[in-house]
């Protein structure tokens, strides 16, 4: 028995209106993501007033070069993003897979560098397990610290991820012609996630790794 | 009529295919409504068994049914369930989803793939709560309150959160879908004027849906990391501040006391004026009453904490706010009433149902401004009076708006009609067993019995017995569609295209609908609720 | 006000009020339920389908009744929530003079200390027609004292100390319950309060076991923990004098000013690196796990007595 489909993405009837209901979806999810993140930000903030000096102290055990290096490699990410969904309105597959796999490089290298300070981290016993050791006082407010460091750094690394999977989902699309001029939409809106991951991280570096440090 | 005959060999969406994979992979949102729809039947007997068993052990003072663990699991698992697994899905995903796409003209969702998934981590987070029931249980009660779920409950907090949250992506999902699907698939001459009030309700409902849903996954969330690696996000021997968590916890469970109202407040507007035979009386102001609370909804949460160490200035700001959010449900009560005025008034079971919600919903809304005043609060506040007032709100009408929408779209959803008698039996029973439940929790929480307690001062047992006798009665009440509405199946008279002589698409297409939704999309050219006056 | 049986007795100052709103409340939502309800059955009725009645041009909105409905509506939520806001000021506002009485909640029972060191455990006895100021905290989760028959209710929080008074009109017993759950036993964490009449409180609080007052126990701590080596005029050690400290404005190091209250006393205690007060060294060591809830406010009421607040009454005055 055939099924009558519905009609779905692949056949739509009214093809514009797909296109500008994705992207409306994809903002809309965004802006769940900014009450996902919203919520973790505020709970620091909280913290963070109610005790600025262990706070600060804390911060200054991170490592702000590695933090200072990754927000470069991220912001110069965006531009190749954008370059990437601008060669793909011209139709310039190869250029567009250029900039998209220089994207997912910079990505890589964001979360190589971001693994190596963790396991610094880990190596001083800083990570809020069984074996957190913190040399300044009150280590339990430091430790608040640290556990909102990582879940905040750890759930920005996950979104990193599932961004950098979907870079390479669509570089192989692209390099079997499926990305078209007329049709680059999953272009934009990996972008569009791209940015806002990015846009996350301008606000987590200052609040985490600069607090202590003017 | 051969019309009819024929109807039945006509081809829907419910005998394009009979096998299971049709089913389980289908993207049509119908399909999808109806599995949500088994799904929180499901959960809702669950939950009921739950409050079986503790209403049971209630009708003494002292512990002889279950002992205080026992009952505290209870409890939670009866919160747990009925919040997250059957009222903030209910109407929405299974009406929502059935009826959307049908009430604007359109084919499908804009996302059917997406509303497939959306169910099946609904399933997957069930699944995980079903695991922590049969396997101990956990004894938190609904609310997570810290430090005891963090760190001095020894029961499956960490198992129910993953549920929980799981749970949450498809709240999220829907309320994605729901947006995007009114905002873009509107049927040509649809103007957001000429919408149903159905989809405005749910329309703010999704906006809900989608901004508060993720704090909640975040806040239960840091409860799970604190119990993993021992850290202090909430325990204030670590540093941290349990008073926190209460506000993070209702900043997403207020709001989402407004998902569990306003879908029903949709179904009632549809009813009512389908039974009167007339547009609801001042339909902007009722379209615009949904928004309104939808977002002042989002700024009230600190009524929750009035004596939970807030200040007293903040407690005053939110207790202001929580009046004015009464408002615009008042404006919609009021409205409802007047649109009985000149109608063509007829009382099947929908409209009991709808009638139903609008005087209990009255009652409950009345005592939330009991509530949000602060000197009463101080003394009622985790007190059986909460109990009553949210009751009345989420049972009293909101699951009577369920039933009555479920009643009246059993002939679009089924191609059937229920048996009227019982309908109107079973709408009459609920409506004298909830009332028997709950209204001596009004007196109880005033005299000072706290919730959460399986042992009792003696002085309470009498109402207590009252509310447990009640409860009897309810859960008769509720078990009588569950059997009539499965009979209809098989035995219920078909279905005409419009049974009700109702405006609205839906009634415009087939009862069951084609796969398709319609032969050819509508143009629409009219107003909602456009009726042909009636001759006196 | 009568005692209705559906209403505990009124047994509190504050509890008439309580109850006059509450009838104000319950008066106005019987008018409109009863309205609605009479409106639902009158129209029912009246445009019941087939029935001949008028029902042309039926209005279909109407701008000025909706603005005039929501109106209306503002203008009795102003009046029931100033109504209420009132009250509620008052029951957060203790009077100057009050018999003071700490409480610390534990799964699952309370214990309570008077300010001459008498203990209760589960029961509290006060006097008749005097102010009882309760300063609590909890030791392990939240819980919440609640006291039906004074309509009054504060939450107990682990890390902070809350605040309850009230003025009992009644003697006699009265439920004491937890109202905030707080685990398995929480049904049973429950208790009495005991109004007596003054004299016979004071025959009470004199029969008790001998028991140190909570002045006296904190002098006691202040000198063995240490405190004394550093907080007082003349020791080897810098640090802020502590006579007539409490009350008083503390200018910190970070620029802020704080009022020395119970709260803070009790967080420089436990955590002192958080609230440093300006021109002193960070240089005072915690007593986090060194001193119980009950001992911090021994602490306190010596501190308090340093400020020449005679606080309680019917024990020994320390004269300042």
């Amino acid at each position: 028995m055939a099924e009558a489909r519905a009609p779905t993405l692949d056949r739509p009837e009214l093809p514009e209106l797909d296109q500008e209901s994705i992207s409306l979806g994809m903002w809309i999810f965004l802006a769940s993501e900014v009450m996902f993140f919203g919520a973790l930000f505020a709970a620091y903030i909280i913290y963070r007033n109610a005790y600025p000096q262990v706070f600060a102290e804390a911060s200054r055990q991170l490592n702000v070069w590695i933090g200072g290096v990754n927000t470069g490699l991220l912001l110069t990410s965006s531009l190749t993003v954008a370059l990437a969904v601008n060669a793909a309105q011209l139709g310039k597959r190869k250029l567009l897979i250029a900039f998209l796999l220089l994207t997912i490089v910079l990505g890589l290298i964001f979360l190589g560098l971001k693994g190596l300070e963790y396991s610094q981290e880990f190596e001083e016993n800083l990570f809020p397990g069984r074996n957190f050791i913190y040399p300044g006082p009150e280590p339990e407010k430091a430790r608040l610290f640290f556990s909102l460091y990582f879940t905040m750094t750890g759930l920005h690394a996950l979104h990193m991820l599932a961004g950098l999977l979907t870079f390479s989902i669509i570089v192989l699309l692209a390099w079997r012609k499926k990305i078209t001029q007329e049709n680059y939409i999953s272009v934009e809106l990996a972008g569009l996630f791209w940015h806002f991951v990015d846009i996350v991280w301008i606000f987590l570096f200052p609040l985490l790794y600069l607090i202590g440090r003017t | 009529m051969s019309t009819i005959a024929l109807d039945r060999y006509r081809q829907n969406y419910l005998n394009i295919s009979y096998t299971a994979k049709s089913w389980l992979l289908s993207t049509d949102h119908k399909r999808i409504g109806i599995l949500y729809m088994i799904s929180i039947t499901l959960f809702f007997f669950l939950g009921g068994i739950a409050a079986v068993l503790f209403r049971l052990e209630l009708l003494t003072p002292q512990a002889d049914l279950v002992k205080a663990e026992t009952y505290n699991k209870l409890f939670t698992l009866h919160g747990v369930i009925m919040v997250w697994f059957f009222l903030i899905p209910s109407i929405p995903s299974v009406l929502g989803n059935f009826l959307i796409p049908l009430m604007i003209g359109a084919r499908e969702v804009a996302f059917p793939r997406l509303n497939l998934v959306g169910w099946y981590l609904f399933m997957l987070g069930g699944l995980f709560t079903f695991v922590v029931l049969i396997t101990g249980g956990v004894d938190t009660g609904w609310t997570f309150y810290t430090p005891y779920s963090s760190s001095f409950s020894n029961s499956a907090v960490v198992a129910t959160i993953f549920g929980v949250f799981i749970t949450g992506f498809s709240s999220i999902f829907t309320g994605l879908n729901f947006i995007v699907t009114i905002h873009k698939l509107r049927a040509p001459g649809m103007k957001w004027s000429r919408l149903p009030l159905f989809i405005w309700s749910h329309y703010a409902t999704s906006l809900i849906l989608v901004l508060a849903t993720p704090v909640l996954a975040i806040t239960l969330g840091l409860i799970a990391i604190e119990r993993v690696f021992g850290v202090g996000i909430f325990d204030p021997a670590l540093g941290g501040d349990p008073v926190l968590f209460e506000h993070f916890f209702w900043f997403y469970s207020h709001p989402a006391v407004y998902i569990m109202i306003l879908p029903g407040m949709g179904v009632t507007s549809e009813i009512i004026a389908a039974f009167t035979r007339r547009r609801i009386f001042g339909y902007t102001f009722v379209a615009m009453a949904s928004l309104a609370i939808a977002i002042i909804g989002f700024l009230v949460w600190g009524h929750h904490i009035f004596v939970g160490g807030q200040s007293a200035y903040a407690s005053a700001v939110f207790s202001g706010l929580s009046y004015m959010v009464a408002i615009p449900s008042a404006v919609k009560v009021f409205n409802w009433t007047a649109t009985l005025y000149k109608g063509s008034i007829s009382f099947d079971t929908p409209m009991l149902y709808a009638l139903g919600f609008i005087w209990l919903f009255t009652i409950g809304g009345l005592t939330g401004l009991f509530v949000a005043s602060l000197a009463i609060d101080v003394h009622v506040h985790d007190t059986y009076f909460v109990i009553a007032h949210f009751h009345y709100i989420m049972v009293g009408a909101s699951v009577m708006a369920y039933l009555g929408g479920i009643h009246y779209w059993w002939p679009k959803l089924s191609g059937r009609m229920y048996p009227e008698g019982w309908g109107r039996a079973a709408a009459l029973l609920i409506f004298f067993g909830f009332n028997l439940t709950f209204f001596p929790q009004f007196l109880l929480g005033y005299m000072g019995m706290p919730r959460r307690y399986h042992v009792y001062a003696e002085e309470f047992q009498v109402l207590n017995v009252m509310s447990t006798a009640g409860a009897s009665i309810l859960a008769v009440g509720y078990l009588l569609p569950l059997a009539y509405l499965l009979w209809s199946l098989r035995t219920g008279s078909i279905a005409i295209p419009s049974p009700w002589g109702a405006s609205g698409l839906e009634w415009q297409t087939g009862s069951p609908p084609p796969m398709e939704n319609f032969e050819e999309i509508p143009i629409v050219t009219e107003e909602a609720y456009t009726y042909r006056p009636e001759s006196s | 006000m009568v005692d209705l049986p559906i209403f505990p007795i009124e047994a509190s100052t504050i509890a008439i009020h309580v109850d006059l709103l509450l009838t104000g409340l319950v008066a106005i939502s019987t008018v409109f339920t009863l309205i609605v309800l009479v409106l639902m059955v009158y129209f029912g009725l009246k445009y019941r389908r087939g029935k001949t009645a008028d029902r042309s041009n039926p209005p279909l909105a109407s701008t000025k009744i909706e603005l005039a409905w929501i109106f209306g509506l503002i203008l009795l939520s102003v009046g029931a929530y100033t109504w209420a806001t009132v009250i509620f000021f008052n029951m957060n506002r203790p009077p100057e003079e009050t018999i003071d009485i700490s409480v610390v909640g534990l799964q699952w029972m309370w214990k309570f200390q008077h300010a001459d060191g008498q203990r209760e455990i589960n029961e509290l006895h006060v006097p008749v027609g005097y102010p009882v100021r309760l300063v609590m905290t909890s030791q392990d989760v939240i819980h919440s004292f609640f006291v039906p028959a004074f309509r009054l209710k504060n939450d107990v929080i682990p890390g902070r100390y809350t605040e309850l008074w009230f003025e009992a009109t009644k003697t006699g017993e009265f439920h004491l319950f937890c109202a905030e759950y707080c685990g398995t036993n929480h049904a049973e964490m429950i208790g009495k309060i005991i109004v007596m009449d003054p004299r016979a409180y004071q025959e009470w609080l004199g029969g008790q076991p001998g028991g140190v007052s909570m002045v006296q126990a904190g002098e006691e701590l202040f000198t063995e923990l240490g405190c004394s080596s550093c907080h007082v005029a003349g020791a080897g050690v810098r640090a802020p004098t502590l006579a007539g400290m409490f009350g008083s404005e503390v200018r910190l190091a970070s620029g802020e000013t704080v009022v020395a209250d119970e709260a803070y006393i009790r967080e420089s205690i436990l955590f002192p690196q958080e609230k440093i007060v300006t021109g002193y060294d960070p240089i005072m060591p915690s007593y986090q796990g060194r001193v119980s809830e009950e001992q911090i406010m021994q602490l306190i009421a010596y501190i308090r007595s340093l400020s020449g607040e005679t606080g309680p009454e019917g024990g020994e005055d320390e004269n300042q």
